[in-house]
């Protein structure tokens, strides 16, 4: 059993993460053109209203709970110290969680039944779709089954995690913990490992940059001025932006 | 002043034939691929007419382009910084396949392998998308020509602001007058499509003014396809990224015209350097409607100013491409003889390619008695008589473009943004270079009418003379003057077009296909 933990808790995160950066690095050099979200609205935008936007905002609220949850836990147990507030919480949680699984659902159905969108479907797409499903459905079972998991999230799980960053990982916590909770940890790293190689990549390129740039954008060949300039070298040639 | 260069474009209307070879021109090289088979980075459609995606001059429905606000600043209709990332995950306003049409092909292996039968085998339409059989629902140029029916003229969308007589009356089957509107990529000085791009995916050149997608940088958010008032950013469902017209560059840079324009049957089209104040973008883009093409036409500058021609040099513009914007037949049309509109100007990207309005269409029939009609019929052709339709008397000089059986207002919507004034003057000055042209040639015009013509409009008869010859007589290096590329330069330009520039076109390192 402690060889299957040891695996399960350890080995795998790390290779999860090994694979993710390095693959990541590596797709981003090499194959940079297949970073796309891969949109399929062209080809069908009615349904996908119902999927992917109860989905994405679902799975984002989500993601940066479990994210507060490790990064600081101890301001959301100061935070649940007040039961109404953890109530609160996880009653939110729980609807965005139905959300993205609603979310979910509905592109997979569209994506079955769809003419269209099967002939654009993948086999990555499937099982990065399947595995989503059954990750969100593992979370929503141990929020109703085991439940508070704001509270016991932060104070068992994260200090787990927070080991596995630090290059010292302690499992003990993890190793006790009932099967599903376990099936939902190994998926997270399983999922992350597929990030670089699916369609899954558009998530670390959401344009937030956006924002600070300006809305035009010129670029030229050359430094216009210092083409012109006779005491200048020739040697200038890297594209300039605006 | 910060003069910069754009390589801009002149469609003259009166001389298109709606062939579409330049259509074909550009798909055979450019979206003859799976993805983009849907794609005409050049089309033609007939005016009135829905167009192509239909119904694309609609802004309540597709919101494109930019609009100003109260505060007098513009911002983008449908997307932007914060409608931008809000709508990435759908986009309410994207215009869907059906829109455009589904592409299809015919499954002709059915015609030799059928088993022999009663009937003749057929080749079923099949959708290049599913790969299943279709129903055909519409097609590119599924209005050509007016045809099917009339529902597609009379949903034109510059026909909304026409009293229901006028529109009436550019409908009634014998008084049908239409022309043709080629359409590629503006490659604007103040592009939608660039500023909507959340990836910053798209970019201005700074030489030559051509708007390109980086294709290693588009994430497939399809905001440009949206941004776009023209349509012409479309998006490839097979690759994940949008594509559009890339005004040819790589024919550009070698000295070549581009496919859709050398391949121009009626010769309609014109290419050239024109010089332009980038300091005042901002100012002409936000103009008030009444002022939108003059500030525009503003901006463009006069290539012989020393002063142009100092602050340019200074900026950094080589002397070839001064001396081509010298020759440049856009400069003559758009800002010499003042013939040439923007197309849609109040969408606000200030589009860089300029069409002279079509003047048949606005002669076409004087006269209105239906019995004066019945004698002028032709009996056994029963074609119009030539001279009846189109009337080249001159008995009173501007009867024609006054009393135009097309409704100025029409031409006004397309190319001017409502203002008859502006379009009335161009065709006048048309009509002047036809009448003087006349007395030239056939020598029935007095010279002293003529000449009253020409002083009305303002025009030299030297001036009108250059204007036929650009028209119908101009050679191929009259219609095109493309600045040479650098040699120094062309070097760096293959250098890092894959590199620093994206590959628009270009060719690809990957695979082109979805992630499998
Ligand atoms: S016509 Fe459309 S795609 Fe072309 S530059 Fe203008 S906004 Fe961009
Ligand atoms: S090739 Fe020229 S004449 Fe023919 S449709 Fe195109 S623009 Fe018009």
């Amino acid at each position: 059993m402690s060889l299957f933990n040891n695996f399960l808790f350890i080995g795998l995160p790390y290779a999860a993460l090994v694979v993710f950066l390095i693959g990541t690095i590596y797709m981003y050099r090499s194959a940079k053109f297949k970073f796309s979200s891969l949109s399929s609205e062209f080809l069908e935008a009615k349904s996908l209203f119902w999927g992917s936007v109860p989905f994405h905002w679902g799975i984002i609220f989500l993601f940066f709970g479990h994210l507060i949850g490790l990064l600081i836990p101890g301001a959301v147990l100061a935070w649940n110290s007040v039961p109404l507030r953890m109530v609160v919480i996880e009653v939110t949680a729980f609807a965005f969680g139905i959300s993205a699984f609603i979310g979910l659902i509905n592109l997979i159905i569209r994506r079955k039944t769809n003419r269209r969108i099967w002939t654009v479907t993948s086999k990555m797409d499937l099982l990065v779709e399947i595995l989503l499903l059954v990750e969100i459905f593992l979370g929503l079972w141990i929020a109703y089954e085991f439940r508070w998991g704001s509270s016991w999230f932060a104070a068992v799980l994260s200090p787990y995690i927070v080991s596995i960053f630090t290059l010292n990982p302690d499992i003990s916590a993890a190793a006790n913990l009932h099967w599903v909770i376990q099936a939902h940890i190994a998926l997270a790293f399983v999922i992350l490992l597929l990030i670089p190689f699916s369609r899954l990549v558009h998530l670390l390129v959401y344009p937030l940059h956006y924002l600070w740039r300006p809305y035009q954008r010129v670029i030229w060949y050359w430094g216009r001025k210092k083409v012109r300039d006779s005491n200048g070298t020739w040697s200038v040639s890297k594209a300039k932006n605006n | 002043m910060d003069v910069r260069a754009q390589i801009s474009m002149v469609f003259h209307l009166d001389k298109c034939i709606g062939c579409h070879t330049c259509s074909i021109a550009c798909k055979n090289i450019w979206t003859d691929r799976k993805g983009a088979e849907y794609m005409w980075w050049n089309n033609v459609e007939t005016k009135p007419g829905t167009g192509y995606p239909t119904k694309w001059e609609d802004q309540s429905v597709y919101k494109g382009g930019w609009k100003k606000n109260f505060t007098g600043e513009i911002s983008l209709r449908g997307s932007g910084k914060y409608k931008g990332l809000l709508n990435i995950f759908h986009n309410p306003h994207l215009p869907v396949i059906d829109d455009y049409y589904e592409p299809w092909t015919y499954k002709y292996t059915d015609l030799i392998e059928s088993p022999e039968g009663d009937d003749q085998p057929t080749a079923r339409p099949i959708s290049l998308i599913t790969g299943e059989p279709i129903d055909i629902k519409a097609g590119p140029n599924w209005d050509d020509d007016l045809s099917g029916t009339p529902d597609y003229a009379r949903n034109d969308p510059n026909l909304a602001s026409l009293s229901p007589a006028e529109r009436d009356a550019m409908f009634q089957l014998e008084r049908m007058a239409f022309f043709y509107l080629p359409r590629i990529c503006n490659h604007c000085l103040n592009p939608a499509c660039v500023a909507s791009c959340p990836s910053g995916a798209i970019y201005k050149r700074g030489e030559d003014g051509v708007v390109l997608i980086n294709q290693k940088v588009c994430r497939a958010w399809r905001m440009c396809v949206t941004a776009c008032p023209y349509k012409k950013s479309y998006y490839n469902w097979h690759t994940g990224k949008s594509e559009k017209c890339i005004l040819c560059y790589p024919r550009l840079e070698a000295g070549l015209a581009p496919a859709c324009m050398h391949s121009c049957v009626g010769r309609i089209r014109y290419l050239g350097i024109l010089l332009y104040d980038a300091d005042k973008i901002k100012d002409a883009a936000s103009a008030n409607d009444d002022e939108l093409i003059s500030k525009q036409m503003n901006l463009i500058l006069d290539p012989f100013d020393p002063e142009v021609i100092k602050d340019a040099k200074s900026n950094g513009v080589a002397d070839t491409t001064i001396n081509a914007a010298q020759y440049s037949p856009v400069y003559k049309f758009v800002k010499s003889w003042g013939l040439a509109l923007p197309l849609h100007p109040e969408f606000r990207t200030l589009p860089m390619l300029f069409y002279v309005p079509p003047l048949l269409p606005v002669m076409a029939s004087v006269t209105e008695q239906s019995k004066e009609q019945t004698e002028k019929f032709d009996s056994i052709a029963k074609v119009w008589n030539d001279k009846w339709l189109y009337d080249t008397s001159t008995e009173e000089l501007w009867q024609n473009v006054e009393r135009a059986r097309f409704p100025l207002k029409y031409m006004a919507n397309l190319l001017t943004g409502g203002d008859e004034n502006s379009i009335k003057s161009v065709l006048k000055k048309l009509m002047a270079v036809r009448i003087h042209r006349r007395r030239v040639t056939v020598g029935d015009v007095s010279n002293q009418k003529a000449d009253k013509v020409l002083s009305d409009v303002n025009l030299s008869s030297e001036m009108a003379d250059a204007i036929y010859y650009l028209t119908s007589l101009a050679k191929f290096d009259d219609r095109f003057v493309i600045p040479p590329a650098h040699r120094e330069q062309a070097i760096e330009m293959l250098e890092y077009t894959g590199d620093t520039r994206g590959s628009a076109g270009f060719g690809f390192k990957e695979k082109p296909s979805r992630i499998s």
